[in-house]
C-alpha cells in the first residue's frame, strides 16, 4: 500500500539540556509507522531540539528512542540518520554542487551506488518534485521554494523510514509556500512517516493524524487534530492558539 | 639639470637594462617562479593541514597548529631562510651530496607560506554556514566525510582571493633565497639585477628586476580584485519563476 518503506518512531522521556538551561525535560512522542505528526508550539519550546535528538544529531542526556520499535541509542549514529532524512528551514542544500548532485552525491558516497546509477535516481527522485529539468543548475539559481522541494527530494533519495520536517516552511515567500506543503502533503498521503514541526496550522489540522503542542520543554497537550484545534484542554494551548490563528 | 641627468642615468640606463634583461627572463624568471610556485603548492598542503588540526575538536592538535602558526607568522622572513637554509644546509649535503640550495630555500618559505596560509583555510572554513555541516551529517556522513565533501570545498572556494595574494607574496619573498649563496645558473631575478648592479655600479639592473616583479604581480592583484568582486556580487542568479510549484501535489487541493 505504502509507497514508501516507512517505520514507526517513539521517543521515550527525552531529557537534554545545555548546561543549565533544561531544553527538553521529558518528551515523549509516538508516531504509528506511516502517519503524519505535527509538532506545534511556541519558538524556544524545544520543538526542532527534539528533531535533533531524535536522529542523533544532538545526543539526549536521557530518554530512549526507536524506531521500528527497536531502540537505536546503541546504533553508529550515521547509519541511523541514513535512515531519517530531514529537511532544514533553509534549504541547506550544498551551494557548491550541482542540483542533481546534491541529490546523488549520498547515494554515491554513502549507498556506494556508480555514479551514472546514483545520477539516474537522483532524476527520477528530482522529477517526482517536479525539478527534473533544474538537474543541472547551481542551488542558487532557484528560488526558495525549488531550493526546498530539491532538499525533500534530497532526503527522500536515501529512502529514509521517517522524514523530519523543522519549519521547513518558514524561510518561504509566502507565494512559495503551497508548492512545498503540497509535496510534504503528497508525501504523507503516500504512507510516509513525518515529523513536522511546523507554524502552518493549516497543514498541521488538515493533514497531520496527530498534533502535539510544546510548551517549556515539555509536551503541553497530544492528540488528533480535531481535539487540539476545536477543543484545546489547557490554557497553554489556548493562548498559542489564540496567538497564531 | 645635471642632477637630473645623474639621477637618470643611475635608474634608467638603458643600456645596462638591455645587457641585464635576457638573462633575468631566461634565468631569473624560471627560478623565481620555480621557487615562488613550488612553496605555493607545498604551502597550501601544509596550510591545509594546519587548517583542519586548527579546528579540529582534540585540542592537542588544535594547539600544535596554533603554535606552529604564531611562530613562523612571527619571524622575519629573511631569518626563517637563514636558519633553514644554513642549517640544514651541511645535513642535507652529507645526506645528499648536493650543495643546491633550492631544496631548502623551498623548504623555508613553504614553513612560512604554510603558517599563513593555514590561517587564510581556518577563516574560510570556518566561515561555512554550521547548516552545512549539519545536513550533511543529517545525510548519515560521518564529521570527516563531511568536512571533505562539503565544509573544506566551500571553504577553500571563499578564500581564493587571499591565497593569490599570498602567492604574490611568495614571488616578492623568494628574493632573499639569494642569501643561501646561489650559482650562476641559480640565481633568480634579483639577484641576476643585483649582481648586476654591483658589477657596473648602476641600479637600473635593479629597476630592471623590480619592473619584472611588477609584471608578474599587478595582474595577479587585478585577478584577486576581480575575483573578489565577483564573489561578493556573484555571477548574476537567474532565478525563473517557480511555475511547477502548483503541478506537483495535487494532494493537497483534495
Amino acid at each position: 500500500m505504502s509507497e514508501f518503506k516507512s517505520g514507526s518512531l517513539t521517543a521515550k522521556n527525552i531529557h537534554l539540556a545545555f548546561g543549565s538551561n533544561k531544553v527538553l525535560r521529558g518528551i515523549d512522542l509516538h508516531v504509528p509507522q506511516g502517519t503524519t505528526a505535527s509538532v506545534i508550539g511556541p519558538s524556544g519550546s524545544g520543538k526542532s531540539t527534539l528533531l535533533r535528538v531524535m536522529n542523533r544529531l544532538i545526543e539526549p542526556d536521557q530518554g530512549d528512542i526507536l524506531l521500528d520499535g527497536r531502540s537505536v541509542l546503541a546504533d553508529n549514529p550515521d547509519e541511523l540518520r541514513r535512515r531519517i532524512g530531514m529537511v532544514f528551514q533553509q534549504f541547506n542544500l550544498f551551494p557548491h554542487k550541482s542540483v542533481v548532485d546534491n541529490v546523488s552525491l549520498s547515494l554515491n558516497k554513502l549507498r556506494k551506488m556508480p555514479k551514472d546509477q546514483a545520477r539516474a535516481k537522483a532524476l527520477e527522485q528530482l522529477d517526482m518534485v517536479g525539478l527534473k529539468q533544474k538537474a543541472d543548475a547551481r542551488p542558487g539559481n532557484l528560488s526558495g521554494g525549488q531550493q526546498q522541494r530539491v532538499a525533500i527530494a534530497r532526503a527522500l533519495a536515501m529512502e529514509p523510514e521517517v522524514m523530519f520536517f523543522d519549519e521547513a516552511t518558514s524561510a518561504l515567500d509566502p507565494e512559495l509556500v503551497k508548492g512545498v506543503l503540497s509535496l510534504m502533503t503528497d508525501l504523507s498521503k503516500g504512507g510516509m512517516t513525518m515529523v513536522v514541526v511546523t507554524h502552518e496550522m493549516g497543514f498541521s489540522r488538515n493533514v497531520s493524524d496527530t498534533v502535539t503542542f510544546m510548551d517549556g520543554g515539555v509536551v503541553v497537550e497530544t492528540g488528533s487534530p480535531d481535539e487540539l484545534f476545536s477543543a484545546p484542554k489547557t490554557d497553554r494551548l489556548k493562548g498559542f492558539l489564540s496567538d497564531v490563528l | 639639470m645635471d642632477v637630473l641627468q645623474q639621477l637618470l642615468k643611475t635608474f634608467f640606463d638603458w643600456q645596462a637594462m638591455g645587457e641585464v634583461i635576457p638573462q633575468m627572463l631566461t634565468v631569473g624568471l624560471p627560478n623565481t617562479l620555480i621557487l615562488a610556485v613550488s612553496s605555493g603548492i607545498l604551502g597550501c598542503i601544509l596550510g591545509l593541514v594546519l587548517a583542519v588540526m586548527g579546528i579540529s575538536r582534540n585540542a592537542v592538535p588544535r594547539w600544535i597548529a596554533r603554535i606552529y602558526t604564531d611562530v613562523f607568522r612571527g619571524l622575519p622572513a629573511i631569518l626563517t631562510i637563514l636558519l633553514i637554509g644554513l642549517g640544514f644546509g651541511p645535513v642535507i649535503r652529507l645526506l645528499t651530496g648536493s650543495t643546491n640550495p633550492f631544496p631548502l630555500g623551498i623548504a623555508a618559505l613553504t614553513l612560512m607560506a604554510g603558517a599563513y596560509i593555514g590561517e587564510i583555510f581556518r577563516s574560510g572554513i570556518q566561515s561555512v554556514d554550521k547548516g552545512q555541516l549539519e545536513a550533511s551529517r543529517a545525510l548519515g556522513f560521518s564529521y570527516t566525510s563531511s568536512m571533505v565533501l562539503v565544509v573544506i570545498p566551500q571553504g577553500i572556494r571563499r578564500v581564493l582571493p587571499a591565497l593569490v595574494n599570498q602567492l604574490i607574496a611568495l614571488i616578492k619573498d623568494s628574493s632573499l633565497i639569494y642569501l643561501l649563496g646561489l650559482l650562476s645558473s641559480q640565481r633568480e631575478i634579483f639577484r641576476i639585477g643585483n649582481d648586476a648592479a654591483a658589477n657596473t655600479g648602476n641600479l637600473s639592473p635593479l629597476v630592471a628586476a623590480g619592473v619584472l616583479y611588477l609584471i608578474l604581480t599587478i595582474p595577479l592583484t587585478h585577478v584577486v580584485n576581480f575575483m573578489d568582486k565577483r564573489m561578493r556580487e556573484g555571477k548574476r542568479a537567474r532565478i525563473e519563476p517557480d511555475d511547477v510549484a502548483g503541478v506537483v501535489g495535487k494532494g493537497a487541493q483534495t
